[in-house]
């Protein structure tokens, strides 16, 4: 053998490009393990709200008032659904990757020490819970369609839409997860303070102008209310002025964004102090 | 830059957080297929260095080349060349052993269709092939240790980083794994092992630093550095811890310097067992008496003053 005292060619390394693919590849590798679990409750989380809330909440909003927005409730209530799943898809696959990967199993310390940079793994568990996030909204999608929640013809549109509005959320959870030391407290932080009030007062089960005025702003911050507003919008055709449509889609490609460059930037820090 | 015959060449490498200095300028270069260690306590400043070695922490000041390249703006490239084998083994434990070397790999960048072979190579090194779908937390401490290193070895490393590599393991696990180790060195790759024991350090490497405080004290091969800094022989006698202290200061003029520790009187000397004969004939009869050659022990405790045991 050889003995090299510099490097001429690195063979079969790759460059900086393709390293988020390789995380990515991990990342669903291990999410394949929990098929089973990710598959019972992509279906079962809409069948149950759509026959508990859709159709038993629907039956009473439906025959007291004769729907909302001119629509069934439960065609009201499908996109926002749907929204709700895609956000908490890519929250879910990378909040917990993060926390496993710098506190748990101190994973992304020996990805670190191969040829990857912190930026790339941060990419890749983005890109990972991207796949999940198409997922997870294919999989809600059918279901509002076979109850009769959305026509058939949305697919491409809402299918989109959740991807973009679960990137959007991922990247955000992403950002604030890189900077978490301790973990006590921080899961029913997120749960508590920010995920349960974001799907309370997004305008999921109601239109966000029943509320108050003093509480409407945690629906204009919200994600879910912008991806909700869009999915009624596409699905079928709440009436929206085009600066707000503007405003929602902005938002959400801002937070997807945003979100991506502050934990990059963050897990290289992490990674290299 | 060419370094000629240097993997590693680093001046001046220091690492500072706020005010408190881990590693404080120091000088070391490594030849290539040299086994090269780093020896010191606890504290020393020997993880700090070898991150930065491994390029996954920036230096606050001085130089440092790896393979000719510098780790702060080529970090990837020559991570893609180095093996690393940290302090803790950080293992996937949702992975199966096979897997882990497989999954790694890949993060390289690896071909899978190269490393379905490599990995079988790689177990078989690592003496892990009937391990082959078990999973980690199944394993014992050696077998963990020995899929590290494998793991690390994946991508065909010019240089293997091993940190601390056998601490915490039991006496056979730890001759197994130094086997394997030198095999490795057989096939030229260069190691760098930072340890705290000294028998380790003796076994392993060719040519080592002593640190202490975030400095290099000594460097030299083992053998060399006993010459220099330590005699051939040392008579170590016990008189009871309270008697230790009072009884050195009458065996004055026997060998060439003594050091009292806490259980233990160690005197220097060429002549071991006439210095024991001469301590036994001023009246003072040892509870236990040991005649042995010197070790790297002997050095760093004269170097520092203190034992490596003690930290």
């Amino acid at each position: 053998m050889t003995i090299a005292t510099r490097i001429d060619a690195p063979v079969g390394i790759h460059g900086p490009r393709r390293g988020a693919w390789h995380v990515a590849e991990y990342r669903l590798r291990n999410m394949w393990k929990w098929r089973s679990a990710i598959i019972s409750f992509g279906i079962g989380h809409p069948v149950l709200y759509l026959a508990s809330i859709g159709l038993g909440v629907g039956l009473l909003v439906d025959t007291s008032s004769g729907g909302v927005d001119g629509v069934p409730y439960l065609v009201f209530l499908g996109p926002a659904l749907l929204a709700t799943a895609a956000l908490q898809g890519g929250g879910d696959e990378t909040m917990f990757p993060t926390l496993a990967g710098f506190l748990w199993n101190k994973l992304f310390y020996s990805m670190r020490a191969t040829s990857l940079t912190g930026a790339q793994i941060a990419d890749g568990v983005l890109l990972a819970a991207g796949f999940r996030v198409l997922f997870t909204t294919l999989t809600y999608w059918l279901v509002l369609a076979i109850f009769g929640a959305v026509s058939w013809s949305t697919a491409p549109s809402l299918v989109a839409l959740g991807l973009l509005a679960g990137l959007a959320w991922g990247a955000v959870m992403l950002a604030a997860t890189s900077f978490v030391k301790h973990e006590d407290g921080f899961l029913s932080l997120v749960g508590r303070l920010i995920v349960m009030p974001m799907f309370l007062f997004s305008g999921t089960f109601y239109p966000l102008d029943a509320l108050p005025l003093a509480i409407r702003w945690v629906g204009w911050i919200s994600p879910l209310w912008h991806a909700t507003e869009l999915g009624r919008w596409l699905s079928y055709g709440l009436a929206l002025p085009w600066w707000q449509l503007a405003i929602s889609v902005i938002y959400l490609l801002a937070l997807a964004v945003g979100g991506l460059l502050i934990g990059r930037r963050q897990f290289e820090r992490r990674l290299t102090s | 830059m060419w370094l000629g015959e240097r993997v590693i060449h680093a001046r001046a490498l220091t690492k500072t957080y706020g005010d408190f200095t881990a590693v404080a300028g120091i000088d070391f270069d490594v030849q290539p297929g040299e086994s090269f260690g780093i020896l010191g306590p606890n504290g020393a400043g020997k993880s700090t260095t070898m991150r930065m070695l491994g390029a996954t922490l920036q230096r606050s000041s001085g130089d440092l080349r790896i393979l000719d390249h510098d780790p702060v703006s080529d970090g990837p490239l020559i991570r893609a060349h180095l093996g690393v084998v940290p302090q803790e083994d950080n293992l996937d434990t949702e992975l199966t052993v096979a897997e882990n070397i497989y999954t790694y790999g890949r993060y390289f960048g690896l071909k899978r269709g190269y490393l379905r072979g490599r990995v079988d190579d790689l177990l078989a090194f690592a003496q892990l092939e009937d391990k082959r779908d078990a999973k980690v937390d199944d394993l014992s401490g050696g077998m963990k240790r020995r899929l590290t290193i494998a793991r690390g070895l994946v991508n065909e490393p010019t240089i293997l980083l091993l940190d601390e590599p056998t601490t915490g393991l039991d006496p056979q696990a730890r001759h197994v794994l130094w086997d394997r180790l030198f095999r490795l060195k057989e096939t030229g790759v260069t190691l760098v092992i930072t340890t705290h024991h000294m028998d380790e350090a003796e076994q392993l490497c060719d040519r080592l630093v002593v640190m202490d405080r975030a400095r290099i004290v000594a460097e030299g091969s083992p053998a060399d550095l006993i010459r220099r800094y330590s005699t051939r022989e040392v008579v170590e006698v016990r008189f009871g811890s309270d008697r230790n202290a009072e009884v050195a200061t009458q065996l004055e003029g026997i060998g060439e310097r003594r050091e009292v520790l806490a259980d233990r009187i160690l005197v220097y000397t060429d002549t071991g067992e006439a210095d024991l004969e001469h301590i036994v004939g001023r009246g003072f009869m040892p509870v236990t008496s040991l005649v042995r050659r010197s070790s790297l022990e002997d050095v760093f405790l004269h170097l520092t003053g203190r034992s490596l045991a003690d930290e």
